[in-house]
């Protein structure tokens, strides 16, 4: 098994940041507003190492800054600091190093991001194919029969009626929003994939079928994974490790089954004792 | 005389609850040996910590004291209680088995695809492993017209023995058992009893917990008694 992705010291502070605003806020603080000087240190000193095909769920509730995390990784924020590599076979990438233009050669060829809400992953102006079509694009495939093919068959995979592969996506579902936008994110067959809350506020049989999708791709396919998400069901099906975090911090991390029946921190105990 | 595959040294467990603020104790100060081809039995009464033991042999549970020494199949040797979360993951991939009591399992997912689970995490062809599990499951005398659905509406019974075919189909090196035929009748009982000796003779080890006593008394090579650990006062007496 190789490494895929280390994450070492990962921050992100929102605001002027002061000398205080560390010892200031976190799970201990209960806060993660520097009363001092007001920023918001939505994360600080996150640290992670992710093996090829592996899935690693990022879990906590609203706020604790599992968004932030993968948001920073997928180069949608520039972290205050930290660093991460990304290992791609005999190649290393120190991520926060890169320029502009190699961080977009990274996330257009090398990554793949499903958000929560589909208006952050979907161009809503262009067809359910448009989309596929435009990530191919930019990844330097340009015959347009081939194109075509191609994102009809990631529509096919995950499930798309492929009479609708011309429809706005607006029109569509929100399941199958998400499954438009799961397509696109595997269109260039990324190593490494990103999920933020992909199911959160779906309906149940919708929920299901979707996490059966990943699930199979993840098999077929060896897709690195992170994961983030409040929702323990997602934690325990996908996940075979993951980190619980808390006001920015990691307050522990675990294999998945131990995290759920024998949980460490306080914290972590009134989150599972909670589950339904 | 081979080396044993499992050593468990001065194993303790006990669990911090932070909000009730209570130290709950569960095994304590357990010592046995696993080797391959043979069956160690715990027993001892309820809240003596047998479960506890298997978890974490498992790392289900992080152990609180003691070394937990496993012998991979390259004859190396590795404290299960320090080993990475991948190096547990990989273990549990390749050599470690684990029947629970209850089967956990999604409840759309076809009893074939249930057992031959742990062979697709091997990268064996789907079409290969759902053969093999058929073949296993009919060897355990589980109703073809049942492969295809979900255990969900099974019997205890029924969903044991999909269980028990999903722990053996991998032939894992070592395999922890907790009371798997606690719910069986007497003639499925005597069919899993034969796997198990079967399973033993080709040098699986295991380590496992009955809830009959007559069924440990006949598949046990060797038994270890589990004693309820003390209470949370003495305990705090004797680190002191």
């Amino acid at each position: 098994m190789n490494k895929i992705l280390e994450v070492r010291n990962l921050s992100k502070i929102y605001g002027p940041g002061c000398p205080q605003c560390l010892e200031s806020t976190g799970p201990e603080a209960d806060t993660n507003l520097c009363p001092h000087c007001g920023s918001v240190v939505a994360i600080h000193d996150v640290s992670f190492d992710l093996f090829e095909g592996e899935i690693l769920g990022v879990m906590g509730e609203s706020g604790s800054g599992k968004s932030t995390v993968v948001k920073n990784l997928y180069f949608d924020q520039a972290p205050s600091g930290g660093e991460a590599i990304f290992y791609d076979r005999d190649k290393q990438h120190d991520l926060f190093a890169l320029n502009a233009a190699q961080q977009r050669w990274l996330r257009n060829h090398r990554f793949g991001m499903v958000y929560q809400n589909p208006h952050l992953g979907l161009n809503f102006n262009i067809s359910a194919g448009g989309n596929i079509a435009e990530r191919l694009l930019m990844s330097d495939l340009m015959d347009y029969g081939a194109i075509r093919e191609r994102a009809k068959a990631l529509l096919a995979r995950t499930e798309v009626l492929l009479s609708r592969v011309d429809d706005l996506p607006r029109n569509f579902s929100g399941g199958m929003q998400q499954r438009v936008q799961i397509a696109k994110a595997l269109a260039t067959q990324p190593p490494l994939l990103f999920l933020d809350e992909v199911t959160t506020g779906l309906d149940l049989s919708v929920q299901a079928r979707i996490l059966d999708l990943i699930l199979e791709i993840q098999q077929e396919l060896k897709t690195a994974m992170v994961v983030v998400t409040h929702d323990l069901g997602v934690i325990r099906l996908l996940t075979g490790r993951a980190i619980v975090m808390k006001y920015g911090r990691v307050i522990e991390a675990g294999l998945t089954d131990q995290i759920l029946e024998d949980p460490q921190h306080a914290y972590t105990q009134r989150l599972v004792a909670s589950a339904l | 005389m081979t080396l044993p595959i499992l050593q468990v040294e001065g194993y303790g467990k006990h669990f911090q609850l932070h909000e009730q603020h209570k130290l709950i104790p569960s095994s304590h100060n357990v010592n046995f040996s696993v080797s391959a081809g043979c069956l160690t039995a715990l027993v001892g009464p309820t809240g003596a910590g047998k479960s506890s033991v298997l978890k974490g042999v498992y790392r289900t549970y992080l152990p609180s004291a003691g070394r937990i020494l496993y012998r991979d199949a390259m004859g190396h040797e590795l404290d299960l209680v320090l080993a990475s979360e991948h190096q547990i993951l990989e273990l549990r991939r390749r050599e470690i088995g684990f029947v629970t009591q209850f089967l956990h399992c999604l409840p759309r997912q076809a009893t074939l695809d249930v057992v031959a689970q742990p062979l697709l995490a091997l990268g064996v062809s789907r079409i290969d492993a759902r053969q093999r599990a058929a073949e296993l499951l009919s060897a355990m005398n589980l109703p073809e017209r049942l492969w295809s659905v979900s255990p969900a509406t099974f019997s205890g019974g029924e969903r044991q023995r999909v269980n028990l075919a999903r722990g053996f189909i991998a032939k894992p090196r070592l395999l922890l058992l907790d009371e798997p035929t606690a719910s069986l009748d007497p003639a499925t009982t005597e069919q899993v009893i034969g796997l198990i000796e079967g399973l033993k003779s080709e040098g699986m080890a295991m380590l496992a917990i009955f809830h009959h006593p007559e069924t440990t008394s006949r598949l046990a090579d060797q038994v270890v008694e589990l004693a309820p650990p003390p209470a949370v006062e003495e305990l705090l007496k004797e680190i002191a």
